[in-house]
C-alpha cells in the first residue's frame, strides 16, 4: 500500500511537470506567438494611445499664438505645485493694458500627470503631451517654460 | 539587531531580519524572524520605510485633488482607490452618479480586479521558484493595462474618477476592445491551471500551510480573498452595495480551508467573477452623461463620513470629518493590507522559514498600502 502510494505520488508529479513543460514547448515552438515588445528598437514605429498622459504641453498654432489667458485655474487645481504661471501687463492695441502670461513654468520632476490641471483649464490651453522618454542628467532640465519665446494670446480669447 | 553582540540571543533563538529589501516581499517590508533551526518562534513585522503621509497630505488638498494620491497607496487596484475617495465625496454631498459613468466604473473596477490577481499569481509562481507563470499572466495584464492606457491616460496609476463621475467618456471602440481582453483571458485561463495550479510540488508548498481559522481571521480583522479563504462573508460588493453591484449577478466565493491552497483558489475563482460582472455591463452601457451635478469648488458639509469599497485584497474605507471648508479637516484610510499583515505573526508561527515565503505569497501585501 506505501509503495502503491509512493510511486503514484511519484507519477502524479512527474505527470504534472510534463503538462506545464508541454505548454512550455508549445510557446518555445510557436514563435508568431510571442507578445513581448522590443521597446527601444521599436522606436520609430510606437505610438502612444492619444490620451496617454506623457508631460504637459502647450500647443501653439502656426503664428505663434496660445491660448493660455494666465486664469491660473491650473495652478490652483494642481495638487503639487507644479505649475507656476507669471503674468504681466501688456498695452494693448486700443491702449487699455491687460493681463498676458509672461511665463507659463512647468516642473516636469513634480508632476504626477493626474490630468487635473487639462480638466481645470477653460480655454483648453494646454493638453496632456504623449512623449514619456524624460531622463535628463540634471534636475535644471526638468524646468521648462511652456510658452514659446515671442509668443502671444490669440485674439479673440478671453 | 544592531544592539546585539551576535545573532543568537539568551534562548539560543537565531534572529534573522526578512527584509526591508527581499525578493519575496514585494516592497520594503521587514520582517524580524525568531528562529529555532529552522522552525519560526516569532515574527514581527516592522513597518514605515514606505511612509508617506498620505492622510496627512489629504487635509491640505482639495476634495478633487484628494483623489490622485490615493492610487499611490495600492497601486495595483488604483482604480479602486480612487473610486473610493470619489464616493465618500457623492455621499456627503449626496449626488446622484449618472447610470453610465456607474457602469464605467464597474467595469473598470473588477478589469483592475482581475489585472490585480494576475499580477499576483505571477509573484505566487515568482515567490515559489517557478519564473515561468509569471510570463504567462503578464501577457493578460498587458493586454488589461493597454486598455487603462488607451481610455484612461495611465497604466497603472489612472485617477480616471472625480466626484460624481468619471473624468471622460471612454472611446467609441471601448466595448469592443473589453470583449477582447476578456477573450483573450478566457482563452488563455486553462494555461494558468496546466503550468501552475495542477504542478503538484506547487500543491505541496501551499496545501496545509499557515491556516488562518475563521475565528482568526474576524480577530485580526482580515478582510478580501485572504478571510474569504477561512469561510468569512465579508465581500463589500455584497453585503454593503455601492456603485449598482446590488444589480449585478455574481457568487461570493469562499472556501473553508483557511490555508494558502484555499486562499490560491478564491482568488483564482475570482478572477472568473469578475468576467462575468463585466460580461453582464458591457453590452448594456447606459447612454447619458458622464459626470453629476457638482460644483467646481467641493465643500462638503459639516460631519462625518465613512464610505467603504472592495479593492483586490480587501475592504478599503475612507473615513472623512469635514469642518465645512474646502479640505478634509481629517482623513484616514481603513486599508486591507494592514489588517491582513497582522495576521501573518501569528499563522506563521511554528512554520518552517519556507513556508513563511509561501504564506505571505498567499496574503497577497502591496507594502505601500500598509504604510500609506
Amino acid at each position: 500500500m506505501f509503495i502503491k502510494e509512493y510511486f503514484g505520488g511519484i507519477f502524479k508529479a512527474i505527470k504534472s511537470l510534463l503538462t506545464g513543460m508541454k505548454l512550455t514547448g508549445y510557446y518555445f515552438t510557436h514563435l508568431n506567438k510571442i507578445v513581448t515588445e522590443e521597446y527601444p528598437d521599436n522606436r520609430a514605429t510606437l505610438k502612444m494611445p492619444e490620451r496617454f498622459r506623457g508631460e504637459v504641453i502647450m500647443p501653439h498654432d502656426e503664428n505663434n499664438e496660445h491660448t493660455c489667458t494666465g486664469c491660473q485655474a491650473c495652478e490652483l487645481a494642481c495638487p503639487n505645485g507644479t505649475i507656476k504661471i507669471i503674468t504681466k501687463q501688456e498695452v494693448q492695441a486700443d491702449g487699455k493694458k491687460k493681463k498676458r502670461i509672461d511665463a507659463f513654468v512647468y516642473h516636469l520632476d513634480m508632476c504626477t500627470m493626474c490630468n487635473l490641471c487639462i480638466d481645470a483649464c477653460p480655454s483648453d490651453a494646454i493638453i496632456m503631451g504623449q512623449n514619456f522618454e524624460h531622463s535628463q542628467y540634471e534636475r535644471k532640465y526638468m524646468k521648462k517654460v511652456l510658452n514659446k519665446p515671442g509668443s502671444r494670446l490669440k485674439d479673440g480669447v478671453e | 539587531m544592531l544592539f546585539e553582540p551576535d545573532h543568537y540571543n539568551e534562548e539560543g533563538e537565531f534572529v534573522v531580519n526578512m527584509g526591508p529589501q527581499h525578493p519575496s516581499t514585494h516592497g520594503v517590508l521587514r520582517l524580524k524572524v525568531w528562529l529555532d533551526g529552522e522552525t519560526i518562534k516569532k515574527v514581527e513585522p516592522h513597518l514605515g520605510y514606505i511612509h508617506r503621509s498620505i492622510e496627512k497630505m489629504t487635509e491640505s488638498l482639495s476634495y478633487r485633488q484628494f483623489i490622485y494620491v490615493t492610487s499611490r497607496m495600492d497601486y495595483l487596484s488604483a482604480h479602486i482607490n480612487n473610486q473610493v475617495c470619489a464616493l465618500v465625496v457623492e455621499k456627503a454631498l449626496q449626488v446622484e452618479v449618472p447610470a453610465r459613468a456607474q457602469a464605467i466604473r464597474v467595469i473598470l473596477a473588477e478589469l483592475t480586479r482581475i489585472s490585480s490577481h494576475l499580477l499576483w499569481f505571477a509573484s505566487i509562481g515568482l515567490d515559489l521558484g517557478g519564473v515561468t507563470p509569471f510570463f504567462y499572466a503578464f501577457r493578460e495584464r498587458e493586454a488589461i493595462n493597454s486598455l487603462m492606457d488607451e481610455n484612461c491616460g495611465a497604466r497603472l496609476t489612472q485617477n480616471f474618477m472625480v466626484p460624481g463621475g468619471i473624468m471622460k467618456d471612454v472611446l467609441p471602440n471601448f466595448q469592443q476592445r473589453v470583449k477582447e481582453v476578456l477573450k483573450q483571458f478566457k482563452d488563455n485561463y486553462h494555461e494558468y491551471d496546466e503550468i501552475l495550479t495542477g504542478n503538484v510540488i506547487f500543491q505541496n508548498r501551499l496545501k496545509g500551510v499557515g491556516i488562518l481559522t475563521k475565528e482568526d481571521a474576524i480577530a485580526f480583522g482580515c478582510t478580501g480573498p485572504t478571510a474569504r479563504a477561512s469561510g468569512l462573508n465579508c465581500d463589500i460588493r455584497k453585503l454593503y452595495p455601492y456603485d449598482g453591484y446590488e444589480k449585478l449577478q455574481f457568487d461570493e466565493i469562499t472556501s473553508t480551508g483557511g490555508d494558502c491552497w484555499a486562499r490560491y483558489e478564491v482568488r483564482m475563482a475570482e478572477m472568473k467573477q469578475s468576467v462575468k460582472i463585466i460580461e453582464q455591463l458591457i453590452d448594456n452601457i447606459p447612454e447619458g452623461e458622464i459626470v453629476g451635478n457638482t460644483k467646481k469648488v467641493i465643500k462638503l458639509p459639516k460631519g462625518e463620513f465613512y464610505q467603504r469599497v472592495e479593492t483586490a485584497r480587501g475592504e478599503l474605507g475612507v473615513y472623512i470629518v469635514s469642518d465645512g471648508g474646502t479640505t478634509p479637516y481629517r482623513c484616514k484610510y481603513r486599508s486591507p493590507n494592514f489588517a491582513n499583515l497582522s495576521a501573518i505573526p501569528h499563522i506563521a508561527r511554528g512554520h518552517k522559514i519556507g513556508d513563511l515565503i509561501s504564506i505571505m505569497a498567499t496574503i497577497d501585501l502591496i507594502i505601500p498600502d500598509i504604510d500609506r
